[in-house]
């Protein structure tokens, strides 16, 4: 899944009916595939800014793609869409967009459904498993399937799996989950077919947060930091009563702010 | 004076819905809004709303709701009707396509609809906006009230009364959507199917599964085949309200407004903008046929559906329900009766349809 890119020489535009159209860079997911994806945002919200696309209601980046939702009284999305394939094709790749984040997160057994099992299948303890899950830095590639949800990669194949082949009714929400190359936080209480290794008191979603309700965007970086139980509980509190600062997460940010 | 509602029984399933949450899909919140839009704007045009305002959308049984305080002006659209129990024990049937003043102790019940239909309030329901807007996503738990479904005991603030409280106004007509195949653009992974794939999926009939809810439906038809060279997954890309996803049985699933933000099936192809409303009153059991037609056609399309709109607008008029005595218009018309002629009203000066904004 993770293989070599397959950057296509020149992005694609597709049709996604008469109100969206999908902005392709390559069909794999691949870190300079998603470099031409974040540099593309980054001139499109720098073009939005200057007024252009004003047509343009919202853009959603994926591994490997934008798509990008028009007003629902667009004359000619035709047109539009070619006037964003230019801006695709000039756009510079921007690899190192994003925030980088460390984040807690419990491997204890209680919050590990999957710790065990997983790293019996891959013939390690369950302490080397947590060791490589936290020496390794993970990359935002989208957020999809469930509001915050993030898709991270950089996942070590020493930690991979395919997906259960049976998905659980509900995971717990904050469980950290590892599956097919990708790693996750659950942000909700929900249905899935991750391996659950561990669980972040941080929440990943506040909708009380309408400029920035998802704590993860496109472009980040992410670094795993293992706490004891204690621990978990201790900032579970105060995550509960929105005491927990964001800022505190935040590793040598550039920005001034 | 603005009003307050209390639901008093919920029903099943309803939830305040209004344009939508555009603007947070890049962080996986779904677009939401109403199924139908154009029928959440019938609704509201009837009370001189702006087509958008929040209003409680029925699919299944609609709720009672009781008048606590202050005036409270509803308006139906859709498949649906009503019954209005008035505080002195009077009880009045009210139609779908028209309004209904309510005083403290009159309750409305809403009946069964027959898809989506929509219960509009003067002023609009006064939820307040999560991420900008007051539809309910229930799944994550934003919008609504109290971000989840209607429920018994809820109490709904409800916006101002304006003008003459014993005017009501009724559209001509039902809104009526364009009958004809589900209108499609090819794509966005038309390459994954072969030319078979498209025959099939234009010249078949389509029947919706028990398998459908607010954010997309499962059809059963002939399956359509992936082209071997390219399979039944794709690295996960962007979709919208409308697109036909295609999993490895070839049955397809029409994605609707509370459609996740991305998606790792092939769409075979789009629904156009002007028929995502005829798609969400199509009910499990209920056959369909696909057409394909081009980007202009589809804009066209939709271009035509808002004149639709608007005419139909044009055509509410505003009477005087029986047993409410209007002496103006009595005397210019030189009526007797207390059952007035709502056309010979509409002439009267002093009353006037709500006007398109």
């Amino acid at each position: 899944m993770l293989a070599t890119s397959s950057m296509y020489p020149e992005p694609r535009l597709l049709m996604l009916g008469d109100t969206a159209v999908t902005v392709e860079f390559g069909a794999a997911i691949a870190p300079d595939i998603h470099a031409r994806v974040l540099g593309f945002v980054c001139a499109l919200e720098q073009a939005k800014r200057r007024g252009e696309f004003d047509g343009i209601v919202e853009w959603v980046p994926t591994f490997r793609s934008v798509t990008a939702y028009f007003d629902a009284s667009v004359e000619d999305p035709l047109v539009e869409g070619d006037k964003l394939l230019a801006l695709a094709r000039r756009a510079q790749p921007r690899s190192q967009a994003g925030r980088r984040w460390r984040i807690p997160v419990c491997f204890e057994a209680g919050f590990a459904p999957d710790l065990e099992s997983l790293a019996r299948a891959k013939s390690l303890t369950p302490q080397v498993l947590v060791e490589l899950m936290t020496a390794s830095s993970f990359h935002v590639y989208m957020l999809g399937f469930v509001p915050g949800f993030p898709y991270l990669g950089g996942l070590p194949e020493a930690c991979n799996a395919p997906r259960l082949a049976t998905p659980r009714r509900a995971v717990p929400a904050r469980s950290q989950a590892v599956a097919g190359g990708m790693c996750a936080v659950y942000p909700w209480d929900s249905p899935g077919g991750w391996h659950l290794l561990g669980r972040t008191p941080v929440r990943l979603f506040d909708v009380a947060n309408p400029d920035s309700p998802a704590l993860l965007r496109a472009g980040d970086d992410v670094q795993w930091q293992a706490i004891d139980g204690n621990t978990y509980t201790q900032l579970d509190r105060l995550a509960e009563s929105g005491r927990l600062d964001r800022a505190s997460l935040l590793v040598g940010e550039e920005s001034t702010s | 004076m603005s009003g307050v509602v209390e639901v008093v029984e919920a029903g099943l399933g309803n939830c305040i819905q209004d344009a939508g949450r555009p603007g947070y899909r890049s962080i996986g919140v779904p677009l939401s809004g109403a199924a139908d839009r154009i029928l959440l704007a019938c609704a509201n045009r009837l009370l001189g709303n702006d087509p958008d305002q929040a209003a409680i959308e029925v699919s299944l049984v609609g709720p009672r709701l009781a008048a606590v305080s202050g005036i409270v002006r509803v308006a139906l659209s859709g498949k649906l009707s009503a019954r209005v129990s008035r505080a002195n024990g009077n009880f009045a049937d009210l139609p779908s396509w028209q309004t209904a003043t309510l005083f403290p102790g009159d309750i409305v019940a809403i009946g069964a609809a027959k898809g989506p239909a929509y219960v509009a309030i003067s002023g609009g329901f006064r939820v307040p906006r999560q991420l900008g807007s007051c539809s309910t996503y229930a799944r994550a738990g934003i919008g609504g009230v109290a971000r989840r479904a209607l429920a018994l005991g809820d109490s709904i603030a409800c916006g101002e009364v304006a003008g003459d409280p014993w005017l009501e106004c009724r559209g001509r007509a039902p809104f009526d959507h364009a009958a004809g195949p589900i209108r499609v653009i090819p794509g966005p992974q038309d390459d994954y199917f072969d030319s078979a794939a498209f025959d099939l999926l234009y010249g078949s009939d389509f029947t919706v599964s028990r398998d459908a809810d607010r954010m997309g439906m499962r059809l059963h038809g002939p399956a359509l085949v992936h082209r071997t060279d390219k399979g039944a997954d794709i690295v996960s890309d962007g979709v919208v309200p409308g697109a036909i996803q295609v999993p490895v049985n070839g049955q397809p699933i029409v994605l609707l407004a509370d459609a996740q933000t991305v998606g790792g099936y092939p769409k075979i192809a789009t629904v156009i903008a002007a028929d995502l409303p005829r798609l969400a009153h199509l009910d499990p059991g209920t056959g369909l046929r696909f057409a394909a037609v081009s980007v202009a056609e589809a804009r066209e399309a939709w271009r035509a559906q808002r004149q639709a709109l608007a005419a139909w607008c044009q055509g509410i008029v505003c009477f005087r329900p029986p047993g409410v005595i209007d002496e103006t218009a009595l005397s210019s018309e030189n009526l007797i009766s207390g059952m007035i002629d709502a056309q010979a009203l509409r002439r009267a000066p002093d009353i006037d349809p709500p006007r398109e904004k």
